[in-house]
């Protein structure tokens, strides 16, 4: 068996990411879950969260993800979501004044959303 | 310059213009198709993933869901009709609509209620018009359709397929909207988006491979609870997408032969104008010579 994953992360409209990588880490809605190489196959829905991938060469991509699932099975992994950004994508300044905003507003899942954002972009 | 000649060269002017205008809206549509057609390519990922998951879940599970199953009696369908926001764009509207109406004339020969949904103000404006009733209506967004869009369109649908009939849900979801097919082909088609039959999901994922058993987290129905909208959503984003497409061809196409009329309006404009101008010449000198014709004669009379 292939000690490796062959990941790809796509959002609604692209393909955010594709590669090797030898460990996942994604947010379920029943808590965080790694996937190594030969993992049970498995269909889980995220939270929104970071997705962290750890790439072949020992390099880390970090993805903030809002919805979607995770589909593992012959260690192809997918992560589907409908909003994903590379952690290096990110505008920091433009999450932190969405955090503010969202704040102000009191609208939890908009927080949850820059929160999410701001998290990856700092693990990067 | 004479009266005729200078009507001739004022049309040709017109028409120059037009031309030049029609032209710039045909290349600006040749892009914008290209456009449409990279955005169709760069969900296809998202789409075949979904619909791999979806048949995963579909034939692991014996999990009932209010959007796979068939009512037993179908009461009230809902009609999602795709156009665009402006014409200019050939018979693309007017094919929709009359698919749309076709597939209503269908349905309520069948005994249902039909209930309309409309993306796009032509259709819209159509609908308006014959003051027929539309439930709920989109538009601003049918050039570049975006993932948001779609949600924002699926949001109700999806809404009124869960709600009870009783209480003005419906039991099914249909859609029609214009298929790209090529540069030179679209054509309007319906089909049924909801209750959506596993079977068919299955058909539409590549064959030949044998799908493992997945664990699901946190339970099949949760994952298919979550799963289904999004599919839905999918599907309607790519349908948006590839009527975008569609739009963008038709406008190409139409603004193709209307610079191609417009060039040969030109020829023929132009061909009378110079008969015009030929016929003025002449006019002026026969006139000269008749003028000086008389003028000899008047002098050789007094002469004599």
């Amino acid at each position: 068996m292939a000690a490796e994953l062959h990941v790809a992360l796509v959002a609604a409209d692209r393909e955010v990411w594709s590669g090797e990588a030898t460990l996942v880490v994604a947010r379920t809605t029943s808590g965080d879950i790694g996937v190594m190489p030969g993992h049970q196959p498995l269909l889980g829905v995220l939270e929104s969260g970071p997705v962290t991938i750890r790439t072949n060469d020992g390099g880390t991509v970090v993805a903030a993800v809002h919805g979607g699932f995770i589909s593992f099975a012959d260690d192809k992994l997918s992560l589907l979501a409908e909003i994903a950004e590379l952690s290096d994508e990110i505008d920091i300044q433009r999450a932190e004044r969405a955090l503010e905003r969202a704040k102000s507003d009191a609208d939890a899942s908009a927080e949850r959303r820059a929160d999410v954002r701001l998290r990856a972009a700092a693990s990067h | 310059m004479g009266a005729q000649l200078r009507v001739y060269k004022r049309r040709i002017r017109s028409v120059t213009a037009t031309k030049k205008i029609t032209k710039a809206m045909e290349m600006i549509a040749a892009s914008r198709v290209v456009k449409a057609q990279r955005k169709v390519a760069a969900s296809t990922p998202y789409a075949t993933e979904l619909t791999r998951a979806v048949t995963a879940v579909g034939t692991g599970s014996n999990t009932k869901h209010p959007l796979t199953t068939q009512a037993e009696t179908v009461v009230r369908s809902a009609v999602l009709l795709l156009t665009s926001d402006r014409g200019l764009a050939g018979a693309f509207n007017a094919n929709a609509i009359k698919a749309a109406e076709k597939l209503t004339e269908r349905l309520e020969a069948e005994g249902k209620q039909v209930d309309t949904y409309i993306v796009g103000r032509r259709g819209l404006a159509h609908y308006n018009f014959r003051e027929r009733k539309v439930v709920e209506s989109w538009s601003g967004f049918t050039d570049e359709p975006t993932y948001a869009d779609a949600k924002q369109v699926a949001g109700p649908l999806i809404e009124a397929i869960e709600k009870e009939t009783a209480d003005g849900g419906v039991d099914e979801l249909h859609i029609v909207y214009t298929e790209f097919i090529s540069m030179m082909t679209q054509t309007a088609i319906d089909s049924r988006l909801l209750p959506l039959s596993l079977e068919e999901v299955a058909e539409e994922a590549p064959k030949g491979e044998i799908l493992p058993l997945y664990d699901f987290e946190p339970s099949a129905e949760d994952v298919l609870d979550a799963l289904l909208p999004r599919y839905v959503e999918s599907r309607i984003y790519n349908a948006l997408l590839q009527s975008a497409a569609s739009k963008h061809a038709a406008t190409r196409r139409a603004m193709k032969s209307a610079t191609d009329n417009a060039g040969e309006l030109i020829t023929t404009l132009s061909r009378l104008a110079n008969a015009a101008r030929q016929a003025e010449i002449t006019q002026e000198i026969s006139e000269i010579v008749g003028g000086s014709a008389a003028l000899a004669d008047a002098t050789a009379g007094s002469d004599r």
